[in-house]
């Protein structure tokens, strides 16, 4: 997966293709080759066991080159990152140019 | 009135044939823990009683009696007899927590068989490496995770079993066997594999310094001890709702989270579910949990959402806090207090020991940040690191000593006899970690005495990290050390020089972090990598982590006499 910045789109980001990006990583990333398993946009994350919080960091960092931004230790909690939607609005706070 | 009652007291007339006694132990001619974890308790009258409460990340809940405790498990001892394992034999169970990981686990004893129970994060290779070196001869596991078995299968010739327990209609492979627990026969009695104390049990595998990760064997009669501390330290009484959130891929998970509740007859309850403040104190609410077993990194996370969430819930029913894996800071014992009005009493052992050895109990006085003091029947001391003889002035750091000879230690590391005897200096069993003993016999830890990294408390060891970032395309060379963390204590920092040809980048890190949590685990996974152009290294070219991590930590690097390129 290559780390090229996301595409700026219509003078902001596009939150369902971040939705996307995010699922397909997640997906690529943290499943197995061989899993049947659907995720989706509300699929649970952490508490679903997908990702746990030392995951996290790598999931983190990808974001954060993704969209070059530092995610404050404080905001990256298992609750923000438990489901690509709650990743989503996180991202919207600190990403003023995410647009539904 | 606690199961302890005064601690001096029980410290001055304890025996193990004491704790035998409470057991029952030998009553009934069986040794196996198998039978004490379920039949026993039904033979006491308490067949009916809810043994497990299971929860699961979508809110399912399932219960189970003893009396299906031990059909349940009579079944897997039944299915693993017919496919032709022997007493012997290790079976490895590779599943999340699901019902089906903690009633295998004592229907492989009931058959004979050793347990093997492996942390379902592993991968591939952390996988392989742990049934290569036991011969494993048959594993257990979930669709979940059927992909890495079936990759690591082919390297893995005494593999000949592969048992899916939730395969359902899905077809399977060649050597692939469904077995569905709730619709296997319900067999009500099997005749229990016959053991003797020593008969070997579970086979937990552990991390060191150098080489591969070591497996460390225990026997039937670790229960006498399992139990007897799950009475006194955990405090377990009779109606008691009992959660401890350790995975049985470790120590914790089978000691405390199957055989030592179990053997007590009281209700566990298990989530399956990964962390979340909310969803963690709405389990205590809802299963009215009375006694808690956990771990600093999770009691620093639920620090880490504050009160907040906390007060959401009706946590009245926690009446006995207890915690285990690395040291508990004072902070943490503190925050606990003003969070649910009673303290986490930290408790200390390792894989090795089987059982807790130092501890905080029920009614005695906690000093918080201190493990406390040695169980009744453990002797145990800080011993000189060089002499290993023991250190009488109080705040003098040394290496934590056991005296051999309690039920629940190792009797080897499996096929590695002679690293198993270099453990034991002066008639002591060396722990490896660092701490010293107060003038009233509090101990305080300090650390470890080696290079193992200990990550949320569990042990990583750098040699396994380095060798897999050498198969890394990218990687030249790379030396793993534990940095300091505020949640897990320490994580994973990988020093990585590249080979010719390639360029630090973030890609490359993350690429490099999810290369190792695919191979190994996420624990193993560095959580930061720095890129440098070598490593320093002694004369003979071996690679002195000590500096790096002196670095890390802001410590004295000591002696570099020896160093190569300084």
């Amino acid at each position: 997966m290559t780390l090229d910045l996301f595409p700026l789109q219509k003078g902001g980001y596009m939150a369902d293709d971040i939705r996307q990006l995010i699922v397909d990583y997640v997906r690529k990333e943290y499943l197995d080759e061989d899993s049947d398993q659907e995720i989706t946009a509300d699929t649970k994350l952490i508490s679903g066991g997908i990702v746990d919080s030392f995951s996290m960091v790598s999931l983190k960092l990808f974001l954060e080159k993704k969209f070059l931004i530092k995610i404050p230790d404080e905001k990256a909690t298992p609750e923000a990152f438990d489901s690509v939607n709650n990743i989503i609005n996180l991202l919207k706070e600190l990403v003023p140019s995410v647009k539904e | 009135m606690s199961n302890i009652g005064s601690y001096e007291t029980r410290h001055r007339t304890f025996s193990w044939k004491l704790a035998e006694g409470e057991l029952e132990y030998g009553k009934s001619g069986n040794y196996n823990i198998g039978y004490f974890c379920t039949d026993r308790i039904g033979e006491l009258g308490n067949g009916t009683r809810v043994g497990l409460i299971w929860e699961g990340f979508t809110g399912e809940v399932r219960r189970y009696t003893y009396d299906d405790l031990r059909i349940h498990s009579n079944a897997f001892a039944i299915m693993l007899r017919q496919l032709g394992l022997q007493p012997g034999d290790r079976i490895c169970i590779f599943m999340d927590r699901i019902p089906e990981l903690y009633i295998s686990f004592i229907g492989i004893l009931k058959m004979g068989g050793i347990a093997q129970p492996l942390f379902s994060a592993f991968g591939e290779e952390a996988l392989a490496m742990r049934l290569e070196d036991a011969e494993t001869k048959a594993i257990l596991t979930t669709r979940k995770h059927l992909g890495k078995v079936r990759r690591t299968r082919p390297s893995l010739p005494h593999l000949t079993r592969t048992i899916v327990v939730d395969a359902g209609d899905r077809p399977l492979e060649r050597g692939e066997i469904a077995f569905s627990m709730e619709k296997a026969q319900r067999v009500e009695n099997i005749e229990i594999a016959k053991v003797t104390p020593e008969t070997p049990s579970v086979l937990h595998y552990t991390s060191g310094t150098t080489g591969k990760p070591k497996g460390a064997l225990h026997v039937h009669s670790s229960i006498i001890a399992q139990h007897i501390t799950t009475k006194w330290v955990l405090d377990l009484q009779d109606d008691e709702i009992y959660w401890c959130t350790a995975d049985p891929g470790w120590v914790t998970g089978t000691s405390y989270g199957i055989i030592g509740p179990w053997a007590c007859g009281v209700t566990q309850a298990v989530l399956d579910a990964g962390f979340s403040a909310h969803k963690w104190y709405a389990f205590i609410e809802k299963h009215n949990v009375t006694v808690w077993y956990s771990a600093p990194t999770a009691i620093r996370l639920l620090m880490k959402e504050g009160l907040e969430p906390v007060g959401k819930h009706n946590l009245s029913s926690l009446r006995h806090l207890v915690s285990v894996g690395e040291p508990l800071n004072a902070e943490a014992v503190i925050w606990s207090e003003k969070a649910f009005g009673r303290p986490f009493h930290d408790s200390y052992w390792q894989t090795e020991t089987g059982s807790i050895m130092i501890s905080n109990y029920p009614g005695m006085k906690i000093k918080p940040g201190s493990m406390g003091k040695p169980f009744p029947g453990i002797t145990a001391a800080v011993v000189n690191p060089k002499t290993f003889e023991p250190i009488t002035t109080a705040g003098t750091v040394g290496l934590i000593a056991i005296k051999p000879g309690w039920p629940s230690m190792f009797r080897t590391y499996w096929n590695n006899q002679e690293t198993y005897e270099k453990k034991f200096k002066n008639g002591w069993y060396i722990s490896g970690d660092r701490s010293s003993v107060d003038a009233d016999g509090y101990f305080w830890f300090v650390g470890r005495d080696d290079d193992v990294i200990n990550t949320a408390g569990h042990l990583v060891g750098p040699f396994e990290i380095e060798s897999a970032l050498l198969e890394h395309p990218a990687v030249a060379e790379s030396a793993a050390v534990g940095k300091p963390d505020p949640i897990n204590m320490e994580v994973v920092k990988a020093f990585i020089a590249l080979k010719p040809g390639n360029q630090k980048s973030d890609d490359l890190t993350i690429d490099i972090m999810n290369f190792i949590r695919k191979k190994l685990s996420p624990l193993a996974m560095p959580q930061e990598v720095e890129y440098v152009d070598s490593l320093p290294k002694t004369r003979s070219g071996k690679i002195m982590r000590r500096l790096l991590r002196a670095k890390e930590w802001g410590e004295e690097i000591g002696d570099v006499s020896t160093l190569e390129n300084d």
